[in-house]
């Protein structure tokens, strides 16, 4: 689903960085990856690069058989089936809940009103938040916020859902009730890139669990394996210190 | 302001000796214009002032023929003139017949008497002046949004255009501007106009335009600010779900940024309430160009200039208002 060969991104600002050296990585239909890694090793830009928010100077990201990086690739349309859910929500304050599940699907998807919104309230009903759906999102609370988020993604229907850290910016009460919702959607078969730093969640719900460090994909294997029985003492080090 | 508990809590004492220190601050200011009032040898003369409003007068309906009135009735005077031809001359309402049937008349001699109403010069520059900055307000809104959008592009095409415009109008005085539009562009148009064989544009439009275009350049910038104060956040959210530029900035990004800048973009029309009073150098008797020809023809300048001033006021303080109900409306949305 997602092929990514000899991605390499530059940060010029404030001094030069190579953020990704040289990133091979293959996601398949229906399977959920993790990334883990300390903060500044790249797992974040590399999300980021797959739907193209940040260019990478070098390298292919293909998704399903449209290159990402490819300039005259229609991003938009590539952008459409590549769902994302960020860390800081990024809800649009000055619609409602519904609104905000409906806009993209009357813009982009150009569906009808009734239909985009018969599809958000199905949405919001598997979030688990269907009630709110004429409120504000200032007025819902950070764990409702990103259910909200996921369900405004979701309704774009994408093939890929990527995850950027969804969980940080959370009060702890509230970190289970999106990480149950995306443990749904991993069951139900979508394919899902997730960066994150629960580890129980890798642990339970990944099939494979990356991790990455300056830049570099140091380790990729199922969950019991690198959680137990890491192959790098990097990985190792990283997982003493959090765990 | 409440009480947000970032200092000592005040006590009642405390409130109430301040709004006392207020009352008689204010009140002695009042004093002191009073006492500087009589001090000026000035004849006061405030009854003066609602004749420039509005004008009700005593006037004659005048002959213009010499002959015969044949007939009165409620609405017209019929005269037979010196050749034999009749004319019908139609009363104004209410009008006072002077003149029996049968009555001859010369010319000159008054028919009728009638009062005469008509809004007085004031309230004919109050409506030109709020007639042209409505204009220039909404032409303003939209040439700032454009060159708004414009200074943020990628493109640098229209990027520096905007950067141009910017700072040559927010840079140069706004009565050379006004002269520019009027004497320079007014005249080419015109002239351009009259070898189609088409009518001339009126002043008026040349001042709203040049106000139009003065104000847009200030717009640009609270635009551009606005545009910018917009987390990085909501631009990725849009474009992650397939949206074009076009669409996040119409859909996600404007609408935040228009309601954020409400407060300066309302400080940038009144400025450009005042500054209509520039107009008056291209012909436009706007509100203050009429209080100068008052005060040319009443000698009371300063209850006239006062007047004025208190027009102005009552346009830029309902505007004010208007703007507090729109940013409240759009808090509680």
């Amino acid at each position: 689903m997602i092929k990514i060969r000899k991605l390499n991104k530059f940060f010029y600002h404030p001094a030069t960085l190579h953020a990704l050296k040289s990133i091979d990585l293959d996601v398949h239909k229906g399977e959920t990856v993790v990334i883990i890694g300390p903060s500044g090793s790249g797992k974040s830009t590399l999300l980021r690069c797959v739907n193209r928010l940040e260019y990478a100077e070098g390298g292919d990201i293909f998704i399903e058989d449209k290159n990402a990086l490819d300039p005259k690739c229609d991003i938009n349309a590539i952008r459409a089936e590549v769902g994302m859910v960020f860390q800081s929500f990024n809800l649009f304050p000055h619609l409602s809940v519904l609104e905000n599940v409906t806009l993209a699907q009357l813009a982009v998807r150009h569906r009808k009103k009734t239909e985009a919104e018969r599809r958000a309230m199905a949405l919001l009903e598997s979030v688990g938040i269907a009630e709110k759906h004429s409120a504000s999102p200032d007025q819902l609370s950070g764990g409702q916020q990103q259910r909200v988020a996921i369900a405004r993604a979701l309704a774009m229907d994408p093939k890929v859902m990527l995850f950027d850290e969804p969980t940080s910016a959370l009060d702890p009460e509230m970190v289970g009730e999106v990480l149950d919702a995306m443990r749904k959607l991993a069951k139900g078969g979508m394919t899902m890139l997730v960066v994150t730093h629960e580890m129980g969640f890798a642990r339970e719900v990944a099939d494979r669990v990356i991790f990455m460090d300056n830049g570099v994909i140091i380790e990729d294997s199922s969950p019991g394996e690198l959680f137990s029985n890491p192959r790098h003492e990097r990985t190792k080090a990283f997982l003493d210190q959090i765990l | 302001m409440r009480y947000t508990g970032l200092d000592k809590p005040k006590t009642k004492g405390y409130t109430y000796f301040w709004r006392f220190v207020f009352a008689i601050t204010v009140a002695a200011v009042l004093v002191f214009l009073w006492y500087a009032t009589t001090k000026v040898e000035y004849i006061w003369q405030w009854g003066r002032v609602p004749q420039y409003f509005w004008i009700v007068d005593e006037r004659d309906l005048n002959s213009e023929f010499d002959g015969q009135v044949l007939a009165v009735d409620a609405s017209k005077i019929v005269i037979r003139d010196e050749y034999n031809a009749e004319h019908d001359i139609a009363l104004p309402k209410d009008a006072n017949v002077l003149l029996d049937a049968g009555s001859t008349v010369y010319y000159g001699d008054a028919l009728a008497r009638y009062e005469y109403r008509a809004p007085g010069i004031l309230l004919e520059g109050l409506w030109i002046t709020l007639q042209v900055s409505f204009l220039a307000i909404i032409i303003g809104i939209a040439v700032g949004i454009l060159f708004g959008l414009a200074r943020v592009s990628e493109n640098p095409a229209p990027r520096w255009w905007a950067i141009i415009y910017v700072e040559l109008i927010r840079g140069t005085p706004l009565m050379v501007q006004i002269f520019i539009w009027y004497f320079v562009v007014g005249v080419l148009v015109d002239e351009l106009l009259a070898q189609a064989g088409l009518p001339r544009i009126p002043a008026l439009w040349y001042g709203v335009i040049a106000l139009a275009i003065f104000t847009g350049a200030y717009v640009a910038e609270i635009v551009r600010a606005g545009i910018q104060s917009v987390h990085r956040g909501q631009t990725e959210a849009a474009r992650s779900l397939g949206m074009t530029y076009g669409q996040c900035m119409r859909k996600v990004v404007l609408p935040q940024a228009l309601r954020r800048i409400m407060p300066p973009l309302a400080g940038q029309f009144i400025s450009l309430i005042k500054d209509s009073s520039l107009l008056g150098v291209m012909a436009i008797r706007e509100l203050t160009k009429a209080t100068r020809e008052a005060v040319t023809s009443s000698v009371q300048p300063l209850e006239l200039w006062f007047t004025c001033a208190l027009l102005y006021l009552v346009l830029t303080f309902t505007l004010s208002i208007f703007v507090q109900y729109l940013e409240r409306r759009a808090v509680r949305r």
